[in-house]
């Protein structure tokens, strides 16, 4: 029972992370359609940056974690921001209206650049980082085994809250959820409406880029390890996890990065880690024959 | 635009470049032990603006001047190179494949044909095969798989299983490794082809890694990351590609009467892969005149449609599905044989992203234009060999340009595969 709750712990840990991630594929293929296969490296970029601001602050004396860890968050979130405003403006942007594999080729590509990119600019080797956040608290006693949650993970759950919260908040109640929602209804519709459909896409790419900027630094953290290859196993399971929970729907990807967090960390504790991967994907496949929309979508209504 | 406002947005476009290029280009990290140290490269962030800042006035420069130059015409319609591309889709069918087939059946014989002229265009044509068969699935049933290269997987391990295990020998394999192939792709074909495109694509994709784990981690049966060594090479229907045969056989070069050379080999090789290719070639091109290939086209177009007209659509994806991994599995024996070693690692995720690639680039359906795209993706790595750091960057970018240059692909044409009289009404169809 202590080790079911330790890990259930660890998963919800591990799911925040993977639902923040998928965030940003899911309101991308909400608005636009697309599969937006560069997602990964942006996040692996936001890590990046998190490991090179850290250091950098730790080099010029800022010392005091807390203040540490806002400025980080603001670096990666505006350069990684601005990553995936990039990104969408040189290789999606120009595809916009063509063949519907044209801008998913045009990803798989950018994905295999910034990886590359990014290898040449920092190496191949694993960029370590000093643990920042010590300490725990202890839930629970039992016969040989405690059930600690670490201050870390706390802060993990706690941030990937907050963000969600005030995410529902923008898309249900400020200007720019409305122009995202009407732009993702009917593109057409909406710039004859008055709508700048343009800014609206790029926004939701800027957005979608900062959540998992916030990811990586938060992964960085808890993990104090980094590659330039972490980006396509996390956005494959991001990316999953937004399929399961219905893509296109907000809530659908805090449910499915749940799941895919949760099955991850049950299967690796019960039954073997190498196949942990195996087990996301075989429950998305299930869950897709069944409720071919995922948990949360809505059906799609064909019209001839 | 004005000299300044064109300055002003390269400064813009520069502006951004550095921003961008700050944290990882201007900063190094260093290894020192304990925690990381850091150096500072300003330079190259300097050097990034200053490409970005060239690149964006050029690039805004040259599409003033061709908008200028033809304001009147549809944008970017007559441009030279495209139009040259346009032209050369037109008369695919009727020269270009020929001319593509003659050249590499002569590629051998030639003058300047050496052994790594050979092994390139062995690699091509493996690219070509796999392109090809991904086609009969993306480009004729319009099913987007991004796990191909699972197949592949699956028909090189077949053989070298079969071939370890059991002593059988390539051309027993060959047939085997295809069925396989197939068989996989009904497996996971059945569950999932009532999924809409993008669920098919994650799926795929899914499955392509599932089937990389478990070679990785099925330790007594794959050799895990060591992989499968030692594989048999392939003989000329029984006769060794060897100097001295063992006792009781004969060696191909005692067979035609030659000197041993270990070129025939690798000719040999050459040829039976751009025999396989072309089979699947063939195949493509008479399926499309059945019904069931016609029922392909038919789905890829209209789903709705055709269900109204009584086609299957789960049974009609299946087929195609089945069909386009058991040509994967040929592929992949070829590639075991070849290799004589194989691993997890040749089967990774890249591998499928760069044959869907090819099948997109070519331009979808297109045969011709899979060749050239096979013969670009797989030739611009090895001529970029020597700077070798760069070049996977560099294929990336080229995957990003050439979509952005042609999103129809290299040569978007094709032709109907039933033209209807021109007597009936809308005749003629598109293409």
């Amino acid at each position: 029972m202590e080790y079911f709750l330790q890990q259930t712990i660890n998963g919800v840990t591990l799911g925040a992370v993977y639902a923040l991630i998928a965030i940003g594929y899911t309101m991308v293929y909400g608005i636009i359609g697309m599969i937006n296969f560069a997602h990964g490296e942006i996040y692996m970029i936001g890590a990046f940056i998190a490991v090179i601001s850290f250091s950098v602050l730790g080099l010029a004396g800022v010392t005091w974690v807390p203040l540490a860890l806002v400025i980080v968050l603001i670096v990666s979130m505006t350069i990684t921001g601005l990553y995936g405003w990039t990104v969408e403006r040189v290789a999606y942007r120009p595809l916009r209206g063509s063949v519907r594999l044209a801008p998913l080729i045009s990803a798989i590509g950018m994905s295999i650049f910034l990886q590359n990119y990014v290898q040449i600019a920092q190496g191949a080797k694993i960029k370590p980082l000093q643990p920042m956040i010590r300490g725990g608290v202890r839930l629970m006693e039992g016969e040989g085994f405690s059930v600690n949650v670490s201050y870390l993970q706390l802060i993990i759950i706690a941030m990937t809250i907050a963000l969600m919260a005030g995410f529902t908040w923008l898309i249900a109640a400020t200007s720019l959820g409305r122009a995202q929602r009407a732009t993702e209804q009917d593109r057409v519709m909406a710039s004859l409406l008055g709508v700048n459909t343009d800014r609206t896409i790029s926004l939701t790419f800027v957005l979608g880029a900062m959540l998992a900027a916030v990811a990586g630094v938060l992964v960085t953290l808890y993990y104090g390890v980094v590659d330039f290859y972490i980006g396509f196993l996390a956005g494959l399971k991001a990316f999953t996890a937004a399929v399961l929970g219905g893509i296109g729907s907000l809530p659908g990807a805090m449910l499915g990065g749940l799941l895919i967090g949760l099955i991850e960390s049950y299967w690796s504790a019960y039954f073997s880690s190498e196949y942990k991967d195996v087990a996301a994907f075989s429950i998305l496949v299930i869950v897709l024959i069944f409720r071919p929309t995922g948990l949360l979508g809505r059906p799609e209504v064909e019209k001839v | 635009m004005t000299v300044q406002q064109r300055m002003k947005d390269a400064a813009l476009a520069a502006l951004v470049a550095a921003i961008l290029a700050l944290p990882l280009l201007g900063f190094e990290t260093v290894d020192t032990g304990g925690p990381l140290g850091i150096k500072t490269r300003w330079h190259y962030v300097g050097y990034a603006a200053a490409a970005v800042f060239i690149g964006r006035l050029l690039l805004m420069l040259w599409r003033d001047r061709r908008l200028g130059a033809q304001a009147d015409s549809q944008a970017g319609g007559s441009e030279a190179g495209r139009a040259w591309l346009a032209k050369l889709s037109r008369k695919a069918d009727s020269w270009l494949m020929p001319a593509l087939i003659a050249f590499a059946v002569a590629l051998p014989l030639m003058p300047f044909a050496d052994r790594t002229v050979v092994d390139l265009g062995t690699v091509v044509l493996i690219y070509v095969m796999l392109g090809w068969g991904l086609n009969i699935v993306v480009g004729l049933a319009g099913l987007l798989d991004l796990g191909y290269v699972a197949f592949y997987a699956v028909g090189a391990y077949s053989y070298a299983l079969l071939s370890k295990n059991f002593g059988l020998n390539f051309w027993e394999c060959l047939p085997l490794a295809g069925l396989f192939a197939a068989m996989f792709g009904v497996a996971l074909g059945f569950p999932v082809l009532r999924l809409r495109g993008d669920y098919l694509a994650i799926v795929t994709l899914g499955f392509g890694e599932i089937i990389r784990i478990v070679l990785l981690n099925w330790q007594p049966v794959t050799g895990g990351p060591n992989g499968i060594s030692g594989i048999a090479r392939p003989s000329f229907f029984g006769f060794p590609f060897t100097a001295n045969p063992p006792e009781g056989t004969t060696a191909f070069h005692e067979l035609f009467g030659l000197d041993f050379a270990s070129t025939h080999r690798i000719v040999f090789l050459y040829y039976l892969i751009l025999a396989l290719a072309l089979l699947t070639n063939l195949f493509t091109l008479r399926i499309r005149r059945l019904p069931v290939g016609r029922a392909w086209e038919a789905l890829r177009e209209d789903e709705i449609a055709c269900r109204a007209l009584g086609i299957n659509p789960t049974n009609t994806k299946l087929t195609a599905f089945a069909i386009g991994a058991m040509f994967g599995g040929f592929a992949g024996s070829f590639f075991a044989t070849r290799q004589g070693f194989i691993s997890p690692e040749s089967f990774t995720f890249i591998e499928s992203a760069v044959i869907l690639a090819i099948v997109v680039l070519g331009g979808m359906g297109s045969q011709a234009g899979i060749v050239l795209a096979a013969a670009f993706l797989t030739l611009l790595p090895e001529l970029a060999r020597e700077f070798s750091l760069f070049r996977m960057l560099a294929f990336g970018l080229a995957m990003v340009l050439i979509m952005v240059w042609r999103p129809q692909g290299l040569l978007s044409h094709r032709d109907p595969t039933i033209r209807l009289k021109p007597a009936a009404h809308g005749g003629g169809g598109g293409g």
